[in-house]
């Protein structure tokens, strides 16, 4: 694992001067990830439609510093696969030195990774293509104006899971994608956040080494869609790790860990912590939605022991 | 030396064996009826090791296009075949592999389109992506589609084009029939395609990386990138004539973007695409002995339209019958009719002109319905009057 040092002197592969909002967590994931998958192969770069993508790619500018591709919505991960193939493919003619190591990553946003991309992604992982796939999660459709996707909070306000008299936001919970991923037995999965940077870097490092597919599903913070000012975007990641919301986590080889600070039932912080310096979910603290904040903390403590359960503790 | 040598076989195989000849470095596919014994039998030549292909057995046709776009510009030669649902499927990811420059050479079978759900030919599918930038050929026999493969890969690949070449053979009639055509050698097919050499390729590490896919709006130069596309579609059709010529010259077929039969004094002419310009020669050939003026005009090259060629060959007509396979509903004709139609309306000499819309869902093209045809185009220039200006031809 790369020290702080370390990483402080790698050269970022994604360039300042893109035009997402200040305090984004897109490209602080982005830019962990890279930096931990280090300088020891060349990376080719994806990512699908989105914030990150519209924002980083500004004809005839582009803030990626290695080869990068944009494809459409649904296909981040089919796409890296066929560049993926295409490395393959163009080694087998001998037109790419058969010893030469290139690593292939896609990104894509909650939107097209729960959502229109799942089955792209489903079959990428399972094909077994040597790419690592990372999901930035700020769960909703932000690049679009903030709407509800499968990963948005239950009781979240989004533009299309609206707060009235009749409905207190997202009706449904949201479904647990990184389960989802390891159940297709590839050889690395796991959940960081943007506020553990020395956690996320270790991840990646470990994801990029894998020969064959790895997911990384990135907690990062929106503070646009989630109402929270430009420069807490940070600490409110922080608060979704500690109440336990969303716990870090990896399975290696099917073998489940959770990782860094181990947030438990026991250390956890309520879940009103992660809620309450959040507008999408203010009307949650309004009188009659007692009910809802107590089934929201059932929620994440199931959630909570599931993990622990299946890391063993 | 070009040695060719006769085969038996299906269109199918035929493209399957044009693809391995042309050693494509990845192929991204997913089966359907009637492609699908194209990717089973390139499937084969991955088992037995005949290809260095890289093959991807995608999940869905969106994917097989979206990592076809991948793979093609990471720098690969890439290919893929499809059909009816699978290329209605791709049609998002067409119109981003033309508008990228990508030059992907995708075999389609032609079929019907649901709903009522039917496997067998027509041209809806085809049809429904002729405007999403793809130059865009029609075989008319298993022959053609072999020929026709192997000149995709030098027309989609050329610098002054650098556009994905759809190659299409009709569903059954021409995928599923065996037939004799002459196979050429391997060594002279890959002279003949060549290397590929992509330039700003995502796996070409001697330049600085590129971005592809970017983002174009905000006053950007959308509209510009669409006027260099028309640009590329409109010199392709030079290119294919002069690929053509070459090929032609090697095998000794011919290939125009259009073949005329009996055109050179024909009075009454059927406009086909596919496999039924076979059935309108074989009744023009019984009229011709009988002393009628008929011809048959096949298409082979739809994008680009051949709208100069098409207005000359026609031009001496009295009456022309212009047989769509796809419906354009609501439009004033299908879609061959429309171009066709087009084509001739710079003329001062116009030929009447009739729509028959016909074999949908893979309904009969028996030789009566061409006779009556010419039939119709005979009272027509007669003076009878146009029977409307679309008929349904052998519909019950
Ligand atoms: C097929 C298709 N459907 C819808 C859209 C519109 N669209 C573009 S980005 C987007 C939402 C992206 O959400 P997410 O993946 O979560 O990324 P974010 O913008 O939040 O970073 C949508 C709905 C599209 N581009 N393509
Ligand atoms: S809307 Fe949210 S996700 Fe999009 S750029 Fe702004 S902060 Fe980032
Ligand atoms: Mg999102």
């Amino acid at each position: 694992m790369a020290s702080i040092k370390e990483l402080s002197r790698r050269e970022d592969k994604l360039a300042g001067g893109h035009r997402l909002c200040a305090g984004c967590g897109a490209s602080i994931a982005v830019r962990q990830v890279l930096l931990g998958a280090g300088d020891d192969y060349q990376i080719v770069a994806g990512c699908a439609t989105g914030c990150l993508e519209v924002s980083t790619t500004i004809y005839p500018y582009s803030s990626w510093k290695v080869p990068f591709i944009h494809n459409a919505f649904e296909n981040s991960a089919a796409t890296i696969s066929g560049v993926e193939a295409a490395f393959k493919g163009l080694k087998a003619a001998g037109k790419i030195p058969g010893d030469k190591k290139m690593k292939f990553v896609a990104f894509g946003g909650d939107g097209g990774t729960y959502d229109i991309g799942l089955q792209s992604l489903s079959g990428a992982m399972e094909r077994g293509h040597d790419m690592v796939y990372v999901c930035y999660d700020n769960g909703a459709y932000m690049n679009t104006g903030i709407q509800r996707s499968s990963a948005t909070p239950k009781g979240a306000w989004a533009t299309t899971a609206e707060v009235g008299k009749a409905q207190q936001g997202k009706t449904q919970k949201r479904k647990d994608l990184t389960s989802i991923i390891a159940a297709h037995n590839i050889p690395y999965v796991a959940q960081g956040s943007i506020s553990e940077w020395k956690d996320l870097a270790a991840k990646a490092e470990k994801a990029f080494a894998v020969d064959g597919p790895a997911f990384l599903n990135v907690f990062a913070p929106c503070p646009r869609g989630w109402r929270i000012p430009y420069n807490q975007s940070v600490s409110i990641a922080s608060l979704a790790v500690k109440t336990g919301y969303w716990p870090l986590f990896e399975v290696v080889d099917g073998e489940w860990a959770m990782t860094t600070k181990r947030v438990t039932r026991e250390n956890r912080l309520p879940i009103e912590d992660f809620l309450k310096p959040q507008g999408r979910f203010k009307h949650l603290f309004r009188p009659g939605n007692e009910a809802l904040l107590v089934e929201i903390q059932a929620d994440v403590d199931r959630n909570l022991d599931y993990v622990m359960k299946r890391a063993g503790l | 030396m070009a040695t060719q040598k006769t085969l038996a076989a299906t269109g199918n195989v035929l493209v399957a064996e044009a693809m391995r000849q042309c050693a494509p470095d990845v192929m991204a596919a997913y089966p359907i009826t009637p492609q699908t014994t194209i990717v089973e039998e390139f499937a084969k030549f991955v088992a037995q090791g005949r290809v260095h292909t890289e093959y991807v057995t995608v999940e869905s046709e969106h994917s097989a296009m979206s990592a076809c776009v991948g793979a093609s510009a990471a720098g690969a030669r890439v290919m893929t075949a499809t059909s009816s649902q699978g290329l209605a499927l791709m049609w998002e990811e067409l119109h981003i592999a033309s508008g990228m420059r990508l030059p992907i050479v995708m075999a389609n079978a032609n079929r019907a389109l649901s709903a009522p759900i039917n496997i067998h030919c027509d041209h809806s599918d085809v049809m429904g992506a002729r405007d999403t930038g793809w130059i865009i050929l029609f075989a008319e026999t298993a022959q053609e589609a072999y020929d026709n493969t192997i000149m995709s890969v030098r027309i989609a690949e050329h610098p002054d084009v650098l556009l994905p070449v759809m190659t299409t053979l009709d569903g059954f009639i021409t995928t599923h029939s065996i037939d004799r055509a002459q196979v050429m050698d391997d060594e002279t097919v890959a002279a003949f395609v060549g290397d590929y050499h992509p330039d700003l390729a995502l796996l070409d590490d001697t330049k600085p990386p590129v971005s592809h896919g970017n983002f174009a709006g905000l006053g950007g130069p959308y509209f510009e990138f669409k006027k260099a596309q028309r640009n590329a579609i409109d010199r392709s059709a030079a290119v294919i004539k002069s690929v053509g010529e070459e090929w032609s010259a090697i095998c000794e077929r011919p290939f125009g973007v259009i073949e005329g039969w009996g055109m050179e004094d024909a009075e009454l002419a059927i406009v086909a695409i596919g496999s039924t310009a076979g059935n309108a020669r074989h009744v023009a050939r019984e009229l011709r002995a009988q002393g009628v003026r008929v011809g048959v005009l096949k298409v082979r090259v739809f994008r680009p339209f051949p709208f100069a060629e098409i207005a000359d060959a026609l031009g001496g007509c009295k009456a022309v019958a212009v047989l769509d396979r796809s419906e354009s509903f609501g439009a004033e004709g299908g879609p061959l009719f429309l171009e066709v139609r087009s084509a001739l309306y710079d003329r001062a000499e116009r030929p009447a002109i009739v729509d028959y819309i016909y074999g949908l869902g893979g309904a009969d093209v028996k030789l009566e319905l061409m006779r009556r045809v010419f039939s119709d185009l005979s009272d027509i220039a007669d003076g009878a009057e146009v029977p409307g200006r679309l008929v349904y031809l052998g519909a019950r």
